[in-house]
């Protein structure tokens, strides 16, 4: 039974990483094309906001999931990850809907750098796990 | 949704140019734009296609009705009947009489015809009102661009060189100018040019011998009248001899730039400065006034006609009439009009010009003896006129070419750069810092200019528009994070200024790749081809640019004004707009709580816009519009015909709806006696409210629906928190912890409610002006995004009342005045380009962020600065300068789409010593100022102030590795970097960032959006105030300004030492002046000057100084006028007895003293110097 639950959570996890490395993926492309001037800053926060939680929901699911299945590795792979997760979502601007890019200051270019770091950092990190 | 007939015109106009005046080279007339531009813009432009106001009545009309619809079903309506809608149609009655009225009225109401003609009128109207802007541009085409530059503003002097210094090398070619046809004609019994190859040469080496013989001869006749440059024209005006001409220019180059080559003698004109006043009587009708010469049809074919199709002309920056009087012009004469006639423009003002004596004067001065030679052509210009301001028909010229090699030649001549880059020993001379007592020079403190080579440096854009905080570029950013100091530019785009090169032409020439204007910093590599500085690609240069209507001579591009300034304003065509122009809309929203009637602002608001209501800027076009809340929203119909104004109240504040869309705002021509109505009554109509809430939050989603059709200016007037409704604030700030040295909390914004709707008013070109009059916490740091994200400007006042503080009361006043009658740019976009392997990084400013390098500001004012941050991404080794360029695209008020380039130049360096040699230590200080306030909101108020202390440690700690001889136990600073330590305590001390000293939370949140968006001259003042001692006062090194002596007494340092019992002293701090007055002052100057026997006499609240008839008072008064010029925000003068309890208010300014919460300045240095040792 245990073995089948840790299996069912892997093959879970395989899935649902698809679907974040897609949520990373967009995340690039969204960033790539405000630094190369495509897009109004205003309605890139639309799109990406409502993706964020999702996706650290999702990821939050992994962990637990792992707790459960008692694969330390694998939790201890993953919960840095959500810590850093926590923590950005607490340090966001102050916004009345969900999500984490401000418009005003996603256009600084010092932002722009750090989120499309770290939409290559996870979209790696997915990859391998 | 365009309308085409409004945008069918355009075209048209522009071409009428050509029309008119067929003469001109027929290669001149080109197409109409190049489509690429248009691309470009669409894709920036924020309006969506849906606002694209059309004056198109059927359109919006459907909406009201819609809106409208909505009313009856909900019980918004205040009558509450539903159904019913107000009273408002007929009733007199402003309050809100629960009419029972029906619906159907006012649905006629809407349909009525008086209706439609309102609207159409703004379709047929509007649009020709365009067209006659448009037309009045072409007349003024025939005119020449020319950078006139006629009396700058008192206290500019930066301003002043720039010009100056851009003509200066020139031997003023002759100059006549024509001006309106009518003076020149006479003059000129030139003998005949040679043929103008020759000229141009001989030109050339006339220019340098003159220049020389100039400047010898200038500069030692005068040496203080560079400063006051509307002096000048006093002077010019009198003594027309080129002797005064000299003084004037001359002197101008000392101050700015103590040159040691003074080859930069100035071709200011007398004739240019002289005259305010237009000549418009003047100017013939007939769009050919002008005659020629005969010496010149010979010369020049097209030289005959008077104008050409083309392009530049002079119109003086400010279109209104306001600033505007009249350009004088300085004549130009252009590489091709062979007379180096050093003589100084005749004045173009009627009155003043003698235009045929002068021809003999010219020479003169140079001992030189060329014959005078042919005078320039000249230039007549087309008189114009419609009655609008002032186009100018003088014409200034650009003399500069003469001696300017063409700028292909730039290259090589930049070859020579190196050798002048040698350390300046003045900027690298180590200053002992702790040994150095009088740190602060006597005189302020000028910008440094850049080390470029001389016809650069003459080129480059006046320090005041455009600063960067390293003159000379670091190569690498390794070698800028070496020397520990922030790069960045500090920008003030939209300055006012008293001339400028208007550039009217059918095709703005740009570079195709990185869309970069043409400036004087590019390179012709031959004549068809021109290579950008920005991204180095090789553009053609079109047809029509081959054209110089200046010199009207074909085939030398580099000639053109855009080449010859780097400060221009293009007239842009149809392919920069997305929409037709707007008009000027401005909307008043007013708190009339019980608080803000309490106050009373309402009255002195009304009276200055009674005042003023004429002087608003905008065209016939212009619409107002008025709104008033308190928990409910009132809307004003002042719809023309109405016999009185009509107050309609919304109560239903959680979705508020417009009553008639179209009849809130309206034409301010056709209302005017009902806006004058509505203004006589507010300020009494809610005398007796008892409703104490504010639903600020309603009022703003409601202006923004009113406001998003057009797009234009939101003031608001708000006097405490906003309690009902959306955007709901409360009390963030514990009283007891003001001056806690621990952590300040709420320096950011609460909800970002305000932000958003910032956001869409900026979507829609509106931008929200704040002002904020509140006795109590009003939680500023919430209440300012409103304005901060959609490029609006906020005034606070804290304590306001109309009695009790009767200085606020005055500041409003002086203030609204300014508001109110200053320039304003709508729907702008602002562009900041820079070099290849340069990049922006972070902007500072109130605008909102559309990409990495766009700004979308809603709306501009002349007061507006910004700030940039820079980065180094390539290194730059294979280019010996960078250059940055900003474009302000906008909408004047009189609906003209224009764009103002200002491009800067700086040097490109590799060794550390340069970068420190080229330090701007007054726009370095701006910067930090800029970052510590974003370090404070985005972390915390310690962490800035920390930052600003390791700014200094760092800076100097990495000088002292580089100079490694130096002993060790000093504090040793270059020469350049000697006040960072003395400013950077004093931005430490200030409001913003101070700890330990009580201050509140909305003064401190106020003093960091100042810093965010003043311009750099006025933030220094309100970093480091100016201390005068005023009590005596003398005439030893005066300036003199429109006629009156202004002493300069010279600069103290800001410490108690220098504070002595028998004087008084005068500081300025920007926005407020203090007069402290010793104990013991002699009683002659308080009699003299306060007007008071003696000290005792004196009464502790004095806001004004007397005029008496007294020499000493009389310098005062004058020594404070000349201050007060030019401020955004007119200062308040305090008189501040020795013993009186506002003294600490002048003290805490002493920032060289200790305070019980921080370093004196000695201690900071001890501090920073064991920082450094650590």
């Amino acid at each position: 039974m245990k073995f089948t639950f840790a299996a069912f959570c892997y093959m879970l996890v395989l899935l649902l990483t698809v679907t974040l490395i897609f949520c990373a993926i967009w995340h690039i492309i969204a960033f790539d094309e405000l630094k190369t001037d495509y897009k109004n800053p205003i309605d890139q926060c639309n799109t990406l906001n409502p993706l964020v939680l999702p996706e650290y929901l999702i990821h939050a699911f992994f962990c637990v999931m792992f707790l459960c299945a008692a694969k330390w590795l694998m939790l201890g792979l993953n919960m840095p990850l959500s810590a850093y997760h926590i923590w950005r979502y607490m340090s966001r601007p102050v916004m009345s809907g969900p999500g984490l890019n401000d418009p005003t200051t996603i256009t600084n270019a010092d932002i722009l750098a750090y989120c499309q770091k770290e939409g290559w950092c996870k979209l790696s990190f997915f990859l391998i796990s | 949704m365009h309308v085409p007939s409004g945008y069918g015109l355009h075209p048209q106009n522009y071409i009428a140019p050509s029309g008119h005046y067929p003469q001109g080279p027929g290669k001149m007339t080109s197409l109409p734009l190049d489509s690429q531009c248009g691309d470009y813009y669409s894709g920036l432009y924020m309006v969506p296609t849906q606002n694209m106001v059309t004056p198109n009545t059927a359109n919006q009309q459907p909406g009201a009705q819609q809106m409208y619809g909505r009313g009856p079903p909900a019980p918004h309506i205040v009558g509450s009947t539903p159904g019913s809608f107000q009273g408002a149609a007929s009733s007199a009655s402003h309050l809100h009489t629960s009419a029972s009225q029906p619906y159907s009225p006012f649905v006629n109401h809407y349909n009525s015809p008086a209706m439609y003609s309102a609207n159409s009128s703004v379709a047929s109207q509007g649009f020709p009102s365009t067209c006659g802007h448009y037309a009045m541009s072409t007349v003024s085409n025939a005119t020449y661009p020319s950078v006139s530059y006629p009396s700058l503003p008192a206290g500019d002097p930066y301003g002043q060189q720039m010009f100056t210094s851009q003509n200066a090398p020139t031997v003023r070619p002759a100059r006549d100018n024509s001006f309106s046809g009518h003076s020149m004609a006479i003059s000129h019994p030139s003998p005949l040019p040679p043929p103008p190859s020759h000229q141009y040469h001989q030109q050339q080496s006339l220019s340098g011998c003159n220049t020389l013989s100039w400047s010898a001869s200038g500069l030692p006749s005068t040496q203080d009248n560079l400063r006051n440059h509307t002096g000048s024209l006093a002077t010019a005006n009198s003594n027309p001899t080129n002797t005064a001409a000299d003084s004037l220019s001359c002197p101008v180059m000392q101050n700015v730039q103590p040159l040691k080559s003074s080859p930069v003698v100035s071709t200011v004109l007398s004739g240019a400065s002289s005259t305010r006043t237009p000549p418009a009587a003047n100017r013939p009708a007939e769009p050919v006034a002008s005659v020629t010469q005969p010496s010149e049809l010979s010369q020049q074919k097209g030289v005959d006609s008077s104008s050409t199709t083309s392009s530049a002309s002079p119109v003086p920056n400010s279109y209104d009439a306001l600033e505007g009087g009249s350009y004088p012009d300085m004549l130009s004469s252009s590489a091709s009009s062979p007379a180096p006639d050093p003589a100084p423009e005749p004045d173009p003002a009627p009155a003043s010009a003698p235009a045929a004596p002068q021809p003999s004067k010219m020479a003169k001065p140079f001992g030189y003896g060329y014959p005078t030679l042919q005078p320039g052509y000249q230039n007549a210009t087309a008189p114009l006129n419609s009655g609008v301001p002032p186009s100018s028909p003088a014409y200034s010229g650009f003399q500069q070419y003469a001696q300017y090699p063409g700028v292909n030649q730039l290259s090589s001549s930049l070859g020579g750069l190196s050798l002048q880059s040698s350390p300046q020993p003045e900027s690298l001379r180590p200053v002992n810092l702790t040994q150095e007592r009088n740190i602060l020079p006597m005189t302020p403190v000028w910008a440094p200019v850049p080390n470029l080579n001389v016809d650069l440096k003459k080129l480059n854009c006046s320090p005041d528009s455009f600063r960067c905080t390293l003159t000379n570029i670091p190569q690498t950013q390794a070698l800028l994070n070496k020397a520990k100091l922030p790069l960045g530019l500090l920008l003030h785009p939209f300055r006012d200024l008293t001339q400028l090169p208007v550039i009217t032409s059918n095709t703005i020439v740009r570079c195709r790749s990185c869309r970069t204007y043409i400036n004087p910093f590019v390179s012709f590599i031959d004549q068809r081809r021109w290579k950008c500085n920005l991204c180095y690609r090789v553009n053609d240069v079109p047809e029509e640019f081959m054209y110089n209507p200046l010199t009207r001579s074909y085939g030398e591009p580099h000639k053109r004004p855009e080449v010859q300034n780097s400060t221009v304003e293009f007239i842009a065509s149809s392919d920069y707009m997305l929409r037709p122009p707007q008009p000027a809309v401005y909307l008043f929203v007013l708190d009339v709580s019980h608080n803000a009637v309490e106050a009373g602002y309402l009255t002195i608001l009304c009276q200055s816009l009674l005042e003023n209501l004429d002087k608003l800027p905008g065209d016939s076009r212009t619409r107002i519009g008025f709104m008033t809340f308190d928990s409910t929203i009132h809307f004003y119909n002042l719809q023309e015909g109405l016999s009185q104004p009509q107050m309609l109240i919304v109560s239903d504040i959680d979705d508020v709806f417009l009553p008639t869309p179209d009849s809130l705002l309206v034409n301010l021509y056709e209302s005017k006696e009902l806006i004058k109505d509505l203004l006589n009554a507010l300020p009494n109509m809610f005398t007796n409210t008892r409703e104490t809430h504010s639903a600020l939050g309603p009022a703003l989603q409601a202006a923004f629906k009113l406001m998003s059709p057009t797009g234009g200016r939101v003031s608001v007037f708000q006097t405490q928190l906003p309690s009902l409704g959306a955007g709901v604030l409360q009390s963030r700030e514990d009283p007891n912890q003001r001056s806690s040295t621990k952590v300040v909390q709420h320096l950011g914004p609460a909800t970002d409610f305000y932000k958003k709707l910032a956001l869409d008013c900026s979507g829609q070109q509106t931008a929200v002006d704040l002002f904020l009059l509140s006795s109590q916490y009003s939680d500023l740091a919430s209440l300012a995004c409103m304005s901060k994200y959609s490029a609006g400007c906020i005034y606070y006042y804290p304590s306001f009342h109309y009695t009790h503080n009767p200085s606020q009361a005055e500041k409003l006043q002086k203030d609204l005045k300014r508001y109110l009658t200053r320039k304003i740019g709508f729907e702008a976009v602002m562009r900041i380009r820079c070099t290849k392997g340069l990049s922006m990084h972070t902007f500072h400013g109130n605008f909102f962020v559309r990409s990495t390098d766009l700004l979308s500001l809603a709306n501009i004012n002349p007061d507006a600065g910004f700030a940039v941050q820079l980065s180094i991404e390539e290194n730059l080794t294979d280019t010996s300068l960078v250059c940055f360029q900003t474009a302000l695209l906008y909408t004047s008020s009189k609906g003209e789409r224009r764009i103002r380039v200002h491009t800067l130049c700086l040097p490109v360096v590799s060794s550390l010593a340069d970068v420190y040699a080229g330090v701007d230590v007054q726009a370095a200080i701006c910067l930090l100022a800029n970052m510590a306030v974003d370090r404070s909101v985005s972390s915390s108020l310690s962490d800035a102030r920390d930052a600003l202390v390791n700014a200094v440690v760092d800076s100097l700690s990495a000088y002292g590795s580089t100079v490694s001889n130096l002993q060790h136990s000093a504090l040793i600073a270059p020469s350049s970097l000697r006040l960072f330590p003395l400013y950077v305590l004093a931005l430490l001390k200030q409001k913003a960032f101070r700890t330990g000293t009580s201050t509140r939370l909305d003064d401190r949140v106020y003093a960091m959006c100042q810093i965010k968006c003043q311009p750099l001259v006025h933030l220094m003042k309100m970093i480091h105030p100016n201390l005068y001692r005023i009590d005596r006062l003398t005439d030893e090194g005066a300036i003199h300004v429109n006629d009156r002596v202004v002493p300069q007494p010279p600069l103290q340092k800001l410490s108690a030492e220098k504070l002595t019992r028998e004087g008084a002293f005068l500081m300025d701090c920007g926005s407020v002046f203090y007069i402290w007055i010793g104990k013991s002052c002699d009683n002659n100057f308080i009699e003299d000057v306060l007007g008071y026997p003696n000290f005792a006499s004196i009464p502790q609240k004095l806001t004004h100084l007397p005029e008496l008839d007294t020499l000493s008072s009389e310098r005062a008064r004058s020594f404070i006028t000349w201050l007060r010029d030019n401020r955004p925000l007119s200062p308040i003068l305090h008189v501040v007895k020795d013993e009186s309890p506002a003294k600490t208010e002048f003290f805490q300014h002493l920032i060289e003293d200790r305070t019980e919460a921080a370093f004196s300045y000695y201690e900071f240095l001890l501090h920073i110097q064991q920082q450094i040792c650590k």
